[in-house]
């Protein structure tokens, strides 16, 4: 196995029975440092391609900090932007525990809006919440039939798991574009093709005291049940065990199937979930807006997270931060919209960069003579 | 309502007669605006400069940016998602932009609806909207042009142009705006020769490169030797089209220095003249109309300069029509009239003007055009 | 202009002309990542070197006034992106999947970032060679106006299948490909082969994006990749890491990508958005129907993360 393929699985599986608290607040301060310090890297990476261009670092980044991160309006700003990536985040990252690569995350975030959406057209009126109830079920569950099929379909017939993802995300954003403006649009519509608008007890409002709807709460949920799930339970541990090693875990019995199916599935609920939001949150019905390309932004915060569930969350959020400042940098420094492509670049290659040092640090590493 | 645009001193009086909230058809900037210098912020759903649509609407702001007083803020690439909401609201604290111009239609519902309500000294003007006064805010307006007027003149070029009395349309979806164009385009041409068919091809996507290419090729391959299009940037169209010896005609800007041979002529928003029109109203004080409209007459649009290949009894019948236009009540549509699948849309004397609204939700292709409008 | 009426035909020979114009990326980018995955390592960050190569072509063939000076150009700056690519990558405990990815991002922002001035003007385009000659039909005609590139794209898939098969450096990048530890006993660098193979495949994908600006739709602006390079990188895995099969599955992407406006043009024109995805559609069909647990990936590098 190549060191791509170790790093894809997550950390080392299984610690050594014998590691002292020491060294695990090593390998933690190790965690957090590293990426930390990678971080200020390539942002002084990118304060020599500004000069470059002839801007000011010292400018751009005041402004990315007062935009993303420098006040109430820019965290709701962040934070708004933040819910959908980490569903999003998690539909990589959960199959990636078991070693599957899984990059068509789109197709379950704007098939999920789309059920979500026909499920408020076509049963509309339902009493309290189970208008709600029923969206979030019908998104999740069609995001799940759809990666689960892409789980069901390397299990049984060996099909690579990137590249039918990748296809079916094509497939599916197809598959929208024709229900919306065919057999589910609302003939009201008349310049944006949509489903018919949802009724109010089927909208989903703001997080008290804040400006961001409650996908963020669920992603962020979601983001810790995942962590615990993979980190503290059996099922986790098998993950783990097949993440490792297909074959051994074969050997030792453990049910391969079943735990790729199921991974694909519920990572492509979550992404079902993100699609639901956006239609019962932000869009109010189901249209061609769903296919915005937060399913792409969630491949690269899953493997900046390292598939670490709770990772996602801080990533998520600084990625997210990064586009929330992209206007502010488009109008007060006359830079076009790439900027801020090019800044999250270079940070994430050098955050990518950096894992070649773990473990280098004598810092870190308390006990390393004892090992030798 | 009225629907033609208001110059700012008619608006000026209006509004100092206090008759603004009496139409409930105005709405008053506030004068702080006026003392301070006002910014405007203008946001594009594509890149500015794509030679089509955000271009179009880019050029009209860089007028306002010469105007005394104004200071302009300007975001190009903005999703119509939660993303469209928040960076106009950046706008709005950050840069204090009193008057903000959302360009793309889809930014409409929900977003400027959201948005808008929270921000009641803001002015929200939306292109291509319908506002209509007992479902929308105060503070939001929609204004658009009758470029289909424009389409209507590219296809008598094109009527007189073709031999084949094959023409040809490229479009994105199939939706009230594309689908006037398109009509439009086939009726002009067949106030040249009634024989004229228009084959459509939709390519699904306001911007897909390969995919308007292979659209432009599929039309020539039917024998197709005039094409025009509806799609952000047509670039791409007016390259392939002229590389298999078509003519062309433009949209959204002038592009005959991409076929200076083969192009007849254009449809073109001339945005700068709205533009500055409506940011020198809220300057002096006034106000802008919550539903404006406009056409040729009044400077919503324009057309391209007619081409070389352009015949004289094409340019005679083209400005002819073009005066007819500019004068005012024309209509494209006039009955009796079916669509492709044979229902009626225009009873015999029934017609419908150019200043019409249910235009604005049109949902057929007329007889004549080749594809569905579903 | 007299084009005849070809009628139903014009299905057949538009997804004939479409294999011939749509293809061309798809060969060359599938080409190079088939190289740089059969040195066991991959670069899912083509599309972003794609876009970079794009533009930088268009850039130079506008500044140079040759339109073959910027295929060059586009080829250099993309070795450069797979360069970059293989250096990181031959660091210990990095993610070359990640990087990709990472890279993807970099490319197209680099590329928008200094595309900006060049979306405007007109650059030369590339030849074309005319094999139609042969036909009275027009439509045949311009279907047969076959760039040089697509040719010199075939002529590549046949030299890398024969280098792959019968010499030296084929064989050492199999060997890398397959098993690093035999690469080491033999005393070959597995690390310095990655490296010139990622980068000879960051220059084809360069070469691919080039094409695109320059020939077909042979104009630079922000939306001219619809996913051309990640959808290749894909279709390298369906080829099953075998050059001339990738030429195969690239004129099946393109004919099945012309079908959906040559149906329109002949009248069959609602659901057109499912005959869009007609590729796509095909593509899986044909990956489960040719896909087996059994003999899982058959001619997958043992070294390629992607495979295991």
């Amino acid at each position: 196995m190549t060191d791509a393929a170790k790093t894809m699985a997550g950390p080392a599986p299984i610690k050594g029975s014998n590691s002292s608290v020491m060294e695990v607040w090593g390998h933690k301060a190790e965690a957090f440092l590293l990426p930390f310090g990678a971080l200020l890297a390539g942002l002084a990476a990118f304060s020599v391609f500004l000069l470059f261009v002839g801007k000011s670092p010292v400018e751009f980044y005041s402004l990315v900090y007062k935009a993303g991160f420098g006040t109430a309006f820019s965290w709701n700003n962040t934070l708004s932007r933040t819910a959908p990536l980490l569903l999003a985040a998690l539909c990589v990252a959960i199959p990636a525990r078991l070693g599957l690569v899984v990059i068509g995350g789109e197709g379950a975030i704007v098939l999920g809006g789309v059920a979500a959406g026909a499920f408020g057209m076509f049963l509309p009126g339902l009493p309290g919440f189970m208008g709600i109830v029923g969206m979030f079920l019908c998104g999740a569950l069609t995001g799940a039939l759809w990666i689960g099929a892409v789980g069901a379909m390397r299990f049984k017939r060996g099909v690579n798991e990137t590249i039918s993802s990748l296809l079916m995300a094509y497939i599916a954003i197809a598959l929208m574009n024709h229900l919306v403006e065919g057999p589910f649009r609302d003939p009201a519509s008349l310049n944006k093709p949509s489903t018919a608008p949802l009724g109010e007890t089927y909208r989903i409002g703001n997080i008290p005291g804040l400006d961001v709807h409650w996908g963020l709460a669920i992603g962020i949920i979601a983001c810790i049940a995942m962590w615990v799930l993979i980190e503290r339970t059996t099922w986790g541990f098998a993950a783990r065990i097949v993440g490792g090693n297909i074959r051994a875990a074969q050997v030792q019995g453990l049910p391969v199937g079943l735990l790729m199916v199921g991974f694909c599935a519920s990572a492509g609920a979550f992404a079902g979930i993100a699609g639901m939001m956006e239609v019962a949150a932000v869009h109010g019905t189901a249209n061609g807006s769903l296919a915005s390309g937060y399913g792409y932004a969630g491949i690269l915060i899953a493997f900046l997270a390292r598939h670490n569930m709770i990772a996602i969350i801080p990533v998520g959020i600084l990625l997210a931060g990064f586009e929330a400042s992209s206007g502010l940098i488009q109008r007060r420094m006359d830079l076009p919209d790439a900027t801020i492509l090019v800044l999250q670049g270079f940070v994430f290659v050098a955050i990518l960069l950096s894992e070649t040092l773990t473990g280098r640090f004598k810092l870190f590493q308390p006990h390393i003579g004892d090992r030798s | 309502m009225s629907s033609k645009f208001h110059t700012s001193r008619r608006s000026l009086i209006k509004g100092m007669a206090g008759l603004a909230g009496a139409t409930a058809l105005s709405s008053v900037v506030p004068g702080s605006a006026f003392a301070a210098g006002l910014t405007v912020g203008f946001l594009y759903v594509g890149p500015k400069d794509d030679f089509g649509y955000n271009q179009a609407h880019a050029e009209g702001a860089a007028a306002v940016k010469g105007i005394e007083g104004v200071t302009l803020v300007e975001e190009e690439n903005v999703p119509e998602t939660v993303d469209v909401q928040k960076s106009m609201e950046s706008m709005i604290n950050f840069d204090g932009a009193k008057l903000i111009f959302p360009t793309s239609f889809g930014y409409f519902d929900p977003h400027i609806l959201e948005v808008a309500p929270k921000h009641e000294d803001v002015r929200f003007q939306h292109a291509g909207g319908l506002w209509s006064a007992d479902k929308h805010p105060q503070n939001v307006g929609s204004y658009f042009g009758y470029i289909g007027m424009g389409q209507y003149l590219n296809g008598i070029a094109a009527g007189h142009a073709t031999k084949s009395k094959k023409i040809g349309f490229v479009a994105a979806k199939p939706i009230p705006q594309v689908m006037l164009n398109i009509n439009s385009f086939l009726l002009g041409a067949r106030s040249v020769d009634p024989e004229i068919t228009c084959q459509v091809i939709f390519t699904g996507e306001w911007s897909m490169a390969v995919k308007e290419a292979e659209a432009t090729n599929a039309l020539a391959d039917q024998g197709v030797d005039v094409i025009t299009c509806h799609v952000d940037g047509p670039k791409v169209v007016m390259e392939t089209a002229a590389g298999r010896g078509a003519f062309v005609c433009g949209y959204h800007a002038d592009q005959s220095p991409l076929a200076p041979d083969l192009y007849l002529t254009g449809a073109e928003w001339n945005w700068a003249n709205v533009y500055t029109n409506m940011v020198q109203s809220v300057l002096a004080g006034g106000s802008i109309d919550n539903f404006v409209r406009g056409g040729l007459a009044e400077g919503f649009i324009k057309m391209s300069p007619l081409g070389p290949a352009v015949s004289d009894a094409a340019r005679n019948q083209f400005e002819a029509t073009k005066a007819s236009i500019m004068k005012g009540g024309f209509a494209v549509i006039n009955g009796p009239m079916k669509d492709n699948t044979g229902n009626v849309i225009a009873e015999a004397g029934q017609s419908f003007e150019e200043t019409d609204v249910s235009l604005e939700s049109m949902n057929y292709l007329v007889e004549g055009v080749i594809g569905s409008a579903s | 202009m007299s084009e005849s009426d070809i009628g139903l035909w014009a299905v057949p020979i538009a997804m004939l002309g479409g294999a011939i114009r749509v293809s061309t990326p798809f060969i060359f980018v599938s080409l190079g990542e088939c190289i740089t995955e059969r040195s066991g390592r991959i670069n899912l960050g083509l599309e972003g070197t794609l876009v970079f190569g794009a533009m930088s072509g268009y850039a130079i063939a506008y500044e140079t006034s040759s339109a073959w000076l910027g295929v060059l150009g586009a080829a250099f700056f993309g070795a450069l992106f797979g360069l970059f690519h293989g250096w990181i990558c031959k660091l210990p405990k990095v993610n070359d999947i990640a990087i990709g990815i990472a890279l993807m991002l970099l490319g197209m922002g680099l590329a928008f970032f200094f595309g900006k001035p060049y979306i405007q003007p007109v650059a030369p385009d590339l030849p074309a060679l005319s094999f139609g000659f042969w036909s009275d039909v027009p439509q045949v005609q311009a279907a047969l106006q076959v760039n040089v590139l697509f040719i010199l794209g075939l002529v590549l898939a046949v030299a890398i299948a024969w280098m792959f098969k019968s010499t030296k450096i084929g064989l050492t990048i199999r060997v890398v490909g397959d098993s690093s530890d035999a690469a080491r006993a033999l005393g070959i660098s597995a690390n310095k082969v990655r490296l010139f193979s990622t980068a000879a495949g960051g220059a084809l994908a360069g070469v691919g994006g080039a094409y695109l600006s320059l020939y077909y739709p042979g104009s630079w602006n922000e939306g001219i990749s619809s996913g051309q390079g990640l959808m290749a990188v894909a279709l390298v895995i369906f080829a099953r890491w075998n050059p001339i099969n990738c030429i195969w599955a690239a004129l099946l992407f393109g004919a099945a990508g012309a079908l959906g406006p040559a149906l329109q043009s002949v009248g069959v024109s609602s659901g057109y958005y499912l005959f869009y995805a007609a590729p796509y559609v095909l593509t899986l069909l044909l990956l489960i129907a040719t896909s087996s647990t059994t003999r899982a990936l058959n001619g997958a590098p043992g070294e390629l993360s992607i495979s295991k």
